[in-house]
């Protein structure tokens, strides 16, 4: 008993209990067979396929310029040895399952594999440069809409509540966008246009945030069916008004895109620069939106207070937060954002409105959002990655690679569904997503 | 602060939940609030905290009435809640989860987490409630939970503290440390109300007792003044047999043995170590510990419901391992789970079909793809005859049943199968006593026809009384095995994990 001190055996419950995690580095060993697997395909079905002495050429910078800048690679040992490269990286994760950032690594093979796809289309057509800035460009145009989508669907679902209407938003917000922007660009100037139109966005969004908050709150009613109604209501409504109004006074369609506005010397970085610091003005608040929502979710009081009820709407209740009101802001702001999105379409992007024309990037918007794990930064990331697939699928109609088009324009929602399903593991929304609240 | 409600009257429906109730708190003591699950504790003191509002009667706080439009006006004047599921964000930090709705923030609106760690350090130091201010609570033991749901009480300068059922997930050591606090909480002169169904506890930490049963308040009394006996009288409202009766165990063949069975929960964790046990015909094997410390999964491993990652499982002489419910059913395996709402029954179809979940496409029950409903029906009244289930009609919806009468049916159809192993989750949790009477005896019943039984409980009180041998788990192993005889405070302390020599000789060293 000597050697037995009489300790307090409740202090022995302060530490943590140990836990032995058994399968934690199965997703990275994943990652890097599906390296390896990439690899093969860049070497073999890219390059050797091909056969020897063929080259592709690409442009680096706008396509507007000249050629200049274009350049010219030998597709065969440039595909296999982006090939060895990818199968490097692979095989270091199935060594090295422990490494802690194999999405890098991912993203390294990805676009090791993306470049070899782009060499491999080029087969038949060597005279026909491809240019690189143009697509990097693309890319960033769809991303900037899903990043406005997923910013939408993150700030709702942090507050638990789907907005399953991205898509509706999206259509209303580049709609109101258009006849709004058009009206006011015609009356005074289109600077004022875009301007009234990206406010029109914003209001349409957020009335029809409101409109879905105040069914899935009040009445606690199913807010996917909620926002799939809505999503239907959008297309009608827009179609319809587009039947009877755009097409009747087409000076309310004018069509006007806002221009780029170039950030002086950022604008001249090759390939990155015109794709970055050269957008209009929408795309860089998307931009500033990402820093922005990040910054409020995560380091706010408010945000605090938002993730905590799509958490644990009771505890919040409970230290005198009221979750329905927290809820019913978050809703209408992630309407206001997806709103303004819409008007990017029509004035940041495509020019005019026609039925139908955001194609279900709402939906997309909502991948993007779920394998950014509801972080703005992911979210970005997450966009660029399926606004890149959106113009590798124009890219690879317009060459002569074999493959039907009609298969092509599948392309982006192949990838989501192989992205949401394998690649993003098991992801963890808030955990009160989705499912009403009420006192008892 | 001196809390009084007055002639508290709540329904829900045609549920009288508390009945003109009065209550008074006075400063600086523990009022212990005692009675049956569904007697209107819980229901009251969402009254007092503002989460539901009475329809008769009214609130004082020292003296001035009170009224709540909500939980933030009752923290406003000083009323904290440690809720039985706790009101924590299990992805939040301890700092996030005590500051959240009383944020302290620079320029408005920027979290200043700065000030909110030295806020939670000074408390903390004060009441002893040691934690780690960074630590996500999700990976706190539930012991470190609870604290984290006092400091946050405490933060908001709580004067008079609520807390409901704040034992049920402790082990006997950690519900000494929370008396400690409790203590120290009434030394300050802040009042403590301290809910629970717990006879023992209320009658070592309580200043005064209040019991309820049914909604109305059935007296106030002191620990002095009174019994366990006496208490367990006032709470069920005749006398009640504290003890389960049975005779020793005469255990014959081996029925169940596990060999090094290891089992990982949904969360990749292995929740399971290494469990070798052995269960014979004829006795009752219980498992005791702390809820959460793999009993969950071994049992879903034992019953097919989960595949373990290694080791055996043996019934009747034939390796089991893995093999599927059904397989398992039909193998002798008579299953009540731990949460009867959720696994044991299928809330909306009636008590008939009930009865039969489990044989529903036996010829007994259908033929050629379709049931014989006279047949399920006749069953049925069987079944309620021999159990005593108290039902309307066997087709009523089987939800519409209490909780006690839902786990005779799980009982009635488990038992009304041949079979050779009972495990038996949780089997009274949340039962009134004379539920719990009658399934204890029930269980001992089936021992004497025969029958192995693995009994798991987090309730010490139940090991004690069925266990003929108790195996004591934590954290996903067996820390001994031992006969009942050697007392709660060893069992105790097995439950935080200390081998039963140390524990031997801890006591002794003690004493």
């Amino acid at each position: 008993m000597g050697n037995v001190t009489t300790t307090q055996p409740h202090l022995e419950f302060a530490a943590p209990r140990h836990e032995t995690v058994v399968v934690s580095t199965l997703r990275t060993t994943g990652i890097g067979v599906f390296l390896c697997l990439l690899g093969v395909l860049c070497a073999l079905g890219f390059g050797v396929d091909v056969g020897p002495n063929v080259v592709a050429s690409f442009t680096v910078n706008y396509a507007t310029s000249n050629l200049v800048s274009a350049f010219t690679v030998h597709t065969e040992w440039v595909s296999i040895a982006l090939g060895g490269l990818c199968l490097l990286l692979g095989i270091f994760l199935i060594i090295r399952p422990r490494f802690r950032f194999p999405v890098i690594l991912l993203s390294v093979g990805f676009l090791a594999t993306l470049f070899c796809l782009l060499m491999w289309a080029q087969r038949s057509t060597p005279d026909l440069p491809m240019s690189l800035g143009g697509f990097v460009t693309g890319s960033l145009s769809y991303a900037t809409i899903l990043i406005f989508g997923s910013l939408s669907g993150a700030m709702c679902e942090r507050s638990g509540v789907v907005n399953i209407a991205i898509e509706g938003q999206f259509l209303a917000g580049a709609f109101c966008g258009s006849l709004v922007g058009s009206a006011v660009g015609n009356a005074a100037s289109v600077d004022m246009g875009y301007l009234a139109g990206g406010v029109a966005g914003i209001a349409i969004g957020a009335l029809f945030g409101a409109i879905l908050a105040y069914f899935a709150l009040r009445f606690g009613a199913n807010q996917i069916i909620v926002g799939i109604v809505l999503v239907l209501l959008a297309t009608g409504l827009t179609g319809y008004l587009n039947f009877q109004i755009l097409d009747v006074y087409q000076n309310l369609n004018a069509g006007n895109v806002a221009l780029p506005i170039g950030i002086p010397y950022l604008d001249q970085i090759p390939l990155l620069g015109p794709a970055l610091f050269d957008q209009n003005v929408y795309a860089y608040i998307a931009d500033v939106l990402v820093v922005v929502v990040s910054f409020a979710l995560f380091r706010t009081r408010w945000g605090l207070r938002v993730r905590a009820v799509g958490e644990h709407p009771k505890a919040a209740e409970t230290v005198g937060i009221n979750v329905i009101r927290t809820r019913y802001k978050s809703v209408i702001l992630g309407g206001a954002i997806a709103g303004l999105g819409g008007a990017y379409y029509t004035l940041g992007l495509a020019g005019g409105f026609s039925p139908g024309l955001t194609g279900g990037l709402g939906y997309i918007a909502l991948a993007v959002m779920i394998f950014g794990q509801w972080r703005p930064y992911r979210c970005l990331g997450a966009a660029a990655l399926f606004g890149s697939m959106f113009v590798l699928q124009n890219y690879l109609q317009v060459y002569n690679t074999g493959i039907n088009n009609a298969l092509l324009v599948m392309l982006p929602y192949l990838v989501t569904i192989v992205v949401v399903t394998g690649l993003v593991g098991r992801v963890r929304p808030p955990a009160a997503d989705g499912i009403p609240y009420s006192r008892e | 602060m001196r809390v009084e409600l007055r002639g508290i009257t709540k329904t829900f429906g045609s549920l009288v939940a508390t009945d003109d109730v009065s209550l008074t708190v006075e400063p600086g003591e523990v009022h212990g609030l005692l009675g049956e699950n569904g007697a209107g504790k819980s229901t009251l003191m969402n009254v007092l905290f503002g989460m539901l509002h009475a329809d008769h009667g009214e609130i004082l706080i020292d003296g001035e009435h009170a009224t709540f439009r909500g939980p933030g006006d009752a923290v406003r004047l000083g009323i904290g809640m440690v809720h039985q599921h706790f009101m924590l964000v299990p992805v939040f930090s301890v700092t996030e989860n005590v500051v959240l709705g009383s944020e302290p923030t620079r320029f408005g609106q920027l979290l200043d987490y700065r000030k909110a760690r030295a806020r939670i350090r000074d408390v903390s130091t004060q009441f002893g409630l040691d934690v780690d201010p960074d630590s996500l609570v999700e990976d706190l033991p539930v012991g470190i939970q609870q604290r984290v749901e006092i400091l946050k009480a405490l933060n908001r300068d709580a004067k008079a503290l609520i807390l409901d059922e704040p034992t049920a997930v402790l082990t006997p050591q950690e519900t000494e440390a929370l008396f400690a606090i409790m203590r120290s909480l009434t030394k300050s002169g802040r009042s403590v109300l301290f809910i629970t169904h717990k006879l023992k506890e209320v009658l070592e930490i309580a200043d005064r007792i209040t019991v309820m049963r049914r909604g109305k308040v059935v007296g106030t009394t002191t620990p002095r003044e009174s019994s366990e006996a006496l208490l367990a009288e006032m709470m069920v409202g005749r006398s009640v047999n504290l003890v389960v009766a049975k005779t020793l165990a005469a255990p014959t063949d081996s029925v169940l043995q596990l060999h090094e069975l290891r089992v990982i929960d949904d969360r990749n964790i292995l929740t399971v170590d290494g469990v070798s046990l052995d269960v014979h015909a004829g006795e009752i094997l219980a498992i005791a510990g702390v809820q959460g410390n793999g009993q969950t999964e071994l049992v879903e491993a034992i019953t097919g419901l989960r595949k373990p990652v290694g080791g055996t499982v043996v019934l009747d002489g034939v390796n089991v391992t893995g093999a599927s419910p059904r397989a398992m059913l039909d193998r002798g395996l008579a299953h009540i789970p731990e949460d009867r709402q959720h696994d044991g029954l299928v809330l909306p179809m009636s008590v008939a079909d009930n009865l039969v979940l489990d044989q529903h496409s036996s010829p007994v029950f259908a033929s050629f793809g379709t049931r014989k409903l006279s047949a399920v029906r006749e069953h049925a009244s069987e079944m309620i005859e021999e159990f005593d289930i108290r039902t309307d009609s066997s087709q009523v919806p089987v939800q519409t049943l209490s909780g006690g009468n839902q786990q005779k049916v799980i009982v009635a159809r488990e038992l009304s199968r041949p079979i050779r192993l009972l495990v038996a989750a949780q089997p009274t949790r949340g039962l009134d006593i004379g539920s719990i009477e009658y399934v204890h005896r029930r269980i001992v019943a089936e021992r004497d026809k025969g029958l192995a039984v693995l009994v798991v409980s987090s309730e010490l009180d139940e090991v004690m009384a069925l266990g003929d041998r108790i195996a004591v788990m934590y954290e996903g192993q067996i820390v001994g095995i031992v006969d009942p005889s050697v007392g709660r405070e060893q069992i105790g302390l097995m439950m935080a994990g200390i081998t039963p020599q140390s524990a031997a000789t801890l006591e002794s060293s003690a004493s």
